[in-house]
């Protein structure tokens, strides 16, 4: 089973749809006996940074989390969700993360030419980074998937797995140990993101980072 | 480098897509789920769905039919058609659609653009515009391009971006089931004084017409069309080749 973690940010529709779609078990939940009682776990995310660390605090899911990580427990951040992995955001302001990775979350305007247009929206290309990650073998370098976002993962190379060009190499996604993230839709990026779903739910647990 | 999309727009009525399509010959598919579903295996980079009937159990309908689309087929969805109110918002995008489309409801109540983009973000409010040449003026046409506001269009087009519309569809009337090619003129206006994407609607008949399109004005971001995708005279998988051997960045494989 598959906890998605429901704590009031953005829709999750199309999320759990996508998990129907490849025959993962899902439950979308905030209740803690559920997200103990599950497999491995989906955190999304869409929206502002600070609201988003705010209702998890709030919600007590911050704890929660770090604890079912530390047990070994697979974990995915999607979009928003992989942006609260990490130590700290500045977007307005400086925002404490959950600090399961290293790095932070930055603006991408501050790092891309003036005519590219922010958000980053629409469909870019993989590229790996190291060894190519088990979250991938279903898939290859150079395929496209979905992004909408105008922040971006910065200082994490001990966990960046892929990035996609525009302008500057951005962050499109990270893993260390157990602690994995997307920074695009795998939701929304048609086969190739239902591939990198289908991998994540037969990732093995058990490695704490 | 993000990719050039290409957009089939499915016109939906009473629960099914107007004007039937006939793939390959084989058969007529009226369902838009599994329209949307053949498409997103061809290689369409998002669809469009407009809602275009009158009735409140249409509507139902539609919503039904968005939801069991959406279920189904996993590249961005964006809803046009009948958008008032931030409810009707809600109601799409609850559906997981992932953007919206005003067009008649921003030209009643422009407020509309501001309100839905401070709720959902810019990225989700879409202004979508017909706009035919008057005596050599670009002007706003409302109700499915029936009635000129007298609105001028570049100005109303930038007046919506300021509002916090995050993606323009502008569509040529005189262009418009023609099969000439895109209106190159027009769209070349609007890319001057915006620096969100433009989605360029109305006149392709061929693969060569998007070629030219995408060369022409590096600015456009993607290509809308129809009945040349639904009665297979163009094939997205034949045009993304196409586009990709033009030096077009595209998004190859699904």
């Amino acid at each position: 089973m598959i906890a998605i973690i429901d704590y009031g940010v953005g829709n999750l529709f199309s999320l759990r749809s996508s998990f129907a779609a490849i025959g993962a078990d899902v439950i979308v939940t905030r209740d803690e006996t559920e997200i103990r009682k599950a497999d491995r776990i989906i955190l999304p995310g869409v929206g502002a940074f600070e609201d988003a660390a705010k209702k998890l605090k709030e919600l007590r899911l911050d704890t929660l989390l770090k604890e079912e990580v530390k047990k070994g427990k697979p974990l995915m951040g999607i979009c928003l969700g992989m942006q609260m992995l990490f130590e700290k955001s500045f977007e307005y302001g400086e925002h404490e993360g959950l600090g399961l990775l290293k790095g932070s979350v930055q603006p991408i305007k501050d790092r891309i030419p003036a005519d590219l247009k922010v958000p980053h929206m629409g469909w870019n290309a993989l590229k790996f980074h190291g060894k190519k990650h088990p979250l991938f073998r279903y898939i290859t370098e150079g395929d496209c998937v979905y992004f909408v976002h105008s922040y971006a993962a910065v200082s994490c190379e001990d966990s960046l797995i892929a990035s996609a060009e525009y302008g500057a190499s951005l962050t499109a996604a990270v893993a260390r140990g157990n602690v994995m993230g997307c920074q695009f839709h795998p939701e929304k990026s048609g086969n190739v993101g239902l591939n990198i779903l289908k991998a994540f739910c037969e990732m093995e647990g058990g490695a704490v980072c | 480098m993000i990719t050039k999309r290409i957009i089939p727009c499915l016109d939906v009525r009473d629960g099914q897509v107007v004007k039937g399509v006939n793939f390959e010959g084989l058969r007529t598919l009226t369902s838009p789920v599994e329209m949307a579903r053949f498409y997103s295996a061809n290689g369409a980079d998002e669809l469009v769905f407009y809602d275009i009937t009158a009735s409140s159990d249409g509507r139902k309908l539609f919503t039904d039919i968005l939801c069991e689309t959406a279920r189904n087929v996993f590249i961005p969805l964006t809803v046009g058609g009948g958008i008032n109110t931030v409810a009707d918002f809600e109601r799409v995008l609850g559906c997981g659609a992932d953007k919206v489309s005003v067009n008649s409801g921003a030209i009643r109540n422009p407020s509309l653009i501001n309100e839905a983009a401070r709720i959902y973000g810019d990225q989700c409010v879409v202004l979508s515009v017909d706009v035919k040449r008057v005596d050599g003026v670009f002007r706003i046409f409302a109700k499915g391009g029936r009635e000129n506001t007298g609105m001028e269009a570049i100005q109303w087009i930038k007046e919506c971006v300021d509002r916090g519309a995050g993606e323009i569809v502008v569509n040529s009337i005189d262009t418009d089931g023609v099969k000439q090619g895109f209106d190159l003129e027009m769209l070349q206006k609007v890319c001057d004084v915006v620096s969100v994407p433009v989605i360029a609607s109305g006149g392709a008949g061929k693969i060569d017409d998007f070629i030219t399109l995408f060369k022409a004005l590096p600015k456009v971001d993607a290509g809308l069309a129809a009945s040349i995708f639904h009665f297979g005279e163009v094939k997205i998988t034949d045009l993304k080749a196409e586009m990709n051997k033009n030096g077009i960045p595209t998004r190859m494989g699904v």
